[in-house]
């Protein structure tokens, strides 16, 4: 059963177009040019219970309006969205009650005191039962190793522990979809890796559903079962991971270990040098060629290891990213051509 | 409805705690409130003393400007600060402002709280704190200026009102400066905004000076006073003290508060609603 559906869903922003110098700052008071900035168009997609989807996208792509369409905190310029039934940007009570936002470079926690005083107010907030409150609090805290910090000014806090609070502060009234955007921004690999673990081990106890944003890879590959990219506010790809590859990976990357004494010359005529490193060589090749190109290697020289892979993922969501770019800005010229003609 | 209370009087105790972290800072501004009354005290002794040398006069300072001698417009100075000490609502429009520009606002449109009465509990804790503080320097003024009270302490039920004026006045501020603030939706500075309401309440709150002193040529000033809400904000309980205004007057004075602070809260309502469907989500 689909617990966020969203059809058709545009935003456009109207942004005031500022041009350089003094002069034109002056004219700027009379008359202002404006700029139709479409942040998200057309956008569906349909979340079932339980899953922990990845949104991906360069900066600027969409993903996060498209979490703040979804918490409600803007309204859509077009298209409808429900998550669990309600609206988001009607921000009924009952709706609030029941999801949690948390984003990486904003704090909802109250910077000069303790955590301990926004978890309470927090508490009646959102009017949780004060037994299961300390019960919530005294799992996550420990869960997160934060129990010990409860009680200093979160202004003294480090950067990976004020994010562990500001988890546990979205998490305190147990809401059944949660919102991530970029929730490990900043914080150095072993912070991310407690995070993760922890959404992680969360996720799966309470098969809560889970919408992430993030720049790290690693975040998407230890987490997501769902990969959403986004690029130039349309979705570019539903699906797994590893579907990713089958659908724009069109190369692989084949290593050869050479026997010691072979000869280094002429690889190139075998296929694409990708990089050399002495004794090994690396192959960039069109998928269908790789049986070709191995059998004929095999053939002219001695090889001692052999290892096929795929490029590496980011390397081809930034192709998927690219692709994207240069579609849209081809539309854009077809759209002007189309203009100036009509 | 006893969900919300308990939730405001959580967010009550929280806003106590966090006022009192910074308490060099807090106490320097308790103090600070009381130049600008020195200030005027030391500059209309001044203009008091010259008008009295130019009479000719023995007695010294008993001249009157508009109604007011010396005495008189000390007290009505010490009153004021008092008003102001309940209407005035130091960085709120600022804070507001700032909030929609940096996206810190998204926590109250995420969370089932209503950002302007959480504002409001807030304040009054804030305030509650400050009158705390404030209470010794001035008792020191009140008592230092004892004799400036020439007609004494008003009647119990004209105190009560103004009691009621001072609160009002509290409300009015408040909502007020909130609607300033809210303008941020539209036009994402109201720096400038701010200061112009300063330069008004300045002149039009009886702030500097009684209003009574405003001139009727060429153009009536008093006409002006009457119609804005400005006098509310330091003129009137003052002048409610000092038994300028009485009677029916009084009360209808009273009224013409309550009616500003309902027509201000019921704009801050309109504000807000149609600021957050304008917003857009700044700040990442």
């Amino acid at each position: 059963m689909s617990i966020i559906e969203i059809t058709g869903l545009c935003k456009n922003y109207r942004v005031y177009q500022k041009k350089e110098g003094l002069w034109q700052s002056v004219r700027g008071l009379f008359r202002r040019e404006y700029r139709e900035v479409q942040a998200v168009r057309d956008v569906n997609l349909s979340v079932d219970a339980g899953e922990f989807v990845a949104f991906l996208g360069p900066n600027g792509a969409g993903k996060t309006t498209t979490l703040k369409l979804l918490s409600g905190v803007i309204n859509p310029s077009s298209g409808s969205a429900t998550v669990m039934g309600h609206v988001p940007w009607l921000r009924d009570n009952e709706y609030r009650r029941r999801f949690a936002l948390v984003m990486g470079q904003k704090n909802q926690l109250w910077w000069d005191l303790p955590a301990q005083e926004s978890f309470r107010l927090h508490q009646h907030i959102y009017g949780i039962d004060r037994v299961q409150f300390q019960r919530t609090q005294d799992e996550l805290t420990e869960l997160l190793d934060v129990k010990r910090l409860l009680n200093q000014p979160v202004r003294e806090l480090s950067l990976g522990e004020r994010m562990k609070m500001e988890l546990t502060a979205a998490l305190l009234h147990s809401p059944s979809v949660l919102f991530l955007d970029e929730p490990t921004i900043g914080l150095d690999v072993i912070a991310q890796h407690n995070i993760q673990q922890f959404l992680k081990f969360y996720q799966q106890e309470r098969q809560i559903t889970i919408l992430l944003t993030s720049h790290y890879m690693k975040d998407i590959l230890a987490l997501c079962q769902r990969v959403v990219i986004i690029a130039d506010g349309t979705i570019q790809y539903d699906g797994s991971l590893s579907g990713i590859l089958d659908q724009f990976s069109t190369h692989k990357l084949v290593t050869l270990q050479l026997a010691e004494g072979e000869s280094f010359a002429g690889l190139e005529q075998i296929a694409p040098v990708e990089k050399l490193q002495p004794p090994k060589v690396i192959f960039r090749v069109p998928r269908l060629d790789v049986p070709h190109v191995l059998s004929r290697t095999l053939n002219e020289r001695q090889v001692v290891d052999v290892v096929v892979e795929d490029p590496p993922i980011e390397e081809i969501i930034a192709e998927v990213f690219s692709i994207a770019s240069a579609k849209s800005a081809d539309q854009a010229r077809e759209a002007k051509t189309a203009g100036v003609g009509g | 409805m006893l969900k919300r209370m308990t939730t405001w009087w959580v967010f009550f105790r929280v806003s106590l705690e966090e006022r009192m972290v910074y308490r060099g800072d807090f106490m320097i501004g308790v103090m600070m409130r009381f130049l600008p009354f020195a200030t005027q005290v030391f500059m209309f002794w001044a203009i008091y003393d010259t008008l009295q040398n130019s009479a000719g006069t023995e007695s010294r300072l008993t001249g009157e400007i508009g109604g007011y001698d010396f005495y008189n417009l000390i007290a009505y100075l010490l009153l004021v600060t008092v008003t102001r000490a309940f209407s005035s609502m130091p960085g709120l429009t600022g804070g507001i402002a700032r909030s929609v520009r940096e996206g810190e606002i998204k926590k109250y449109l995420i969370q089932p709280v209503d950002m302007i009465g959480l504002l409001l509990v807030q304040r009054i804790a804030h305030k509650l704190v400050y009158y705390v503080i404030a209470f010794l320097p001035f008792a020191f003024w009140f008592f230092l200026f004892r004799d400036c009270f020439t007609n004494g302490f008003p009647q119990l039920h004209v105190f009560g009102l103004y009691i009621l004026s001072l609160v009002l006045s509290f409300l009015m501020g408040y909502f007020l400066e909130a609607c300033m603030g809210l303008i941020a939706f539209w036009y994402l500075e109201v720096g400038s905004l701010t200061f112009i309401y300063m330069l008004f309440s300045f002149f039009l709150s009886g702030h500097m000076f009684p209003l009574d002193w405003l001139p009727s040529e060429p153009f009536n000033f008093q006409i002006l006073v009457d119609i804005l809400p400005f006098k509310f904000l330091a003129y009137f309980p003052a002048a409610v003290f000092l038994g300028k205004v009485s009677g029916a007057e009084l009360y209808q004075g009273v009224a013409i508060e309550l009616a500003w602070v309902l027509f201000f809260f019921a704009l801050s309502r309109i504000l807000w609603n149609r600021g957050v469907r304008r917003y857009s989500g700044f700040g990442g």
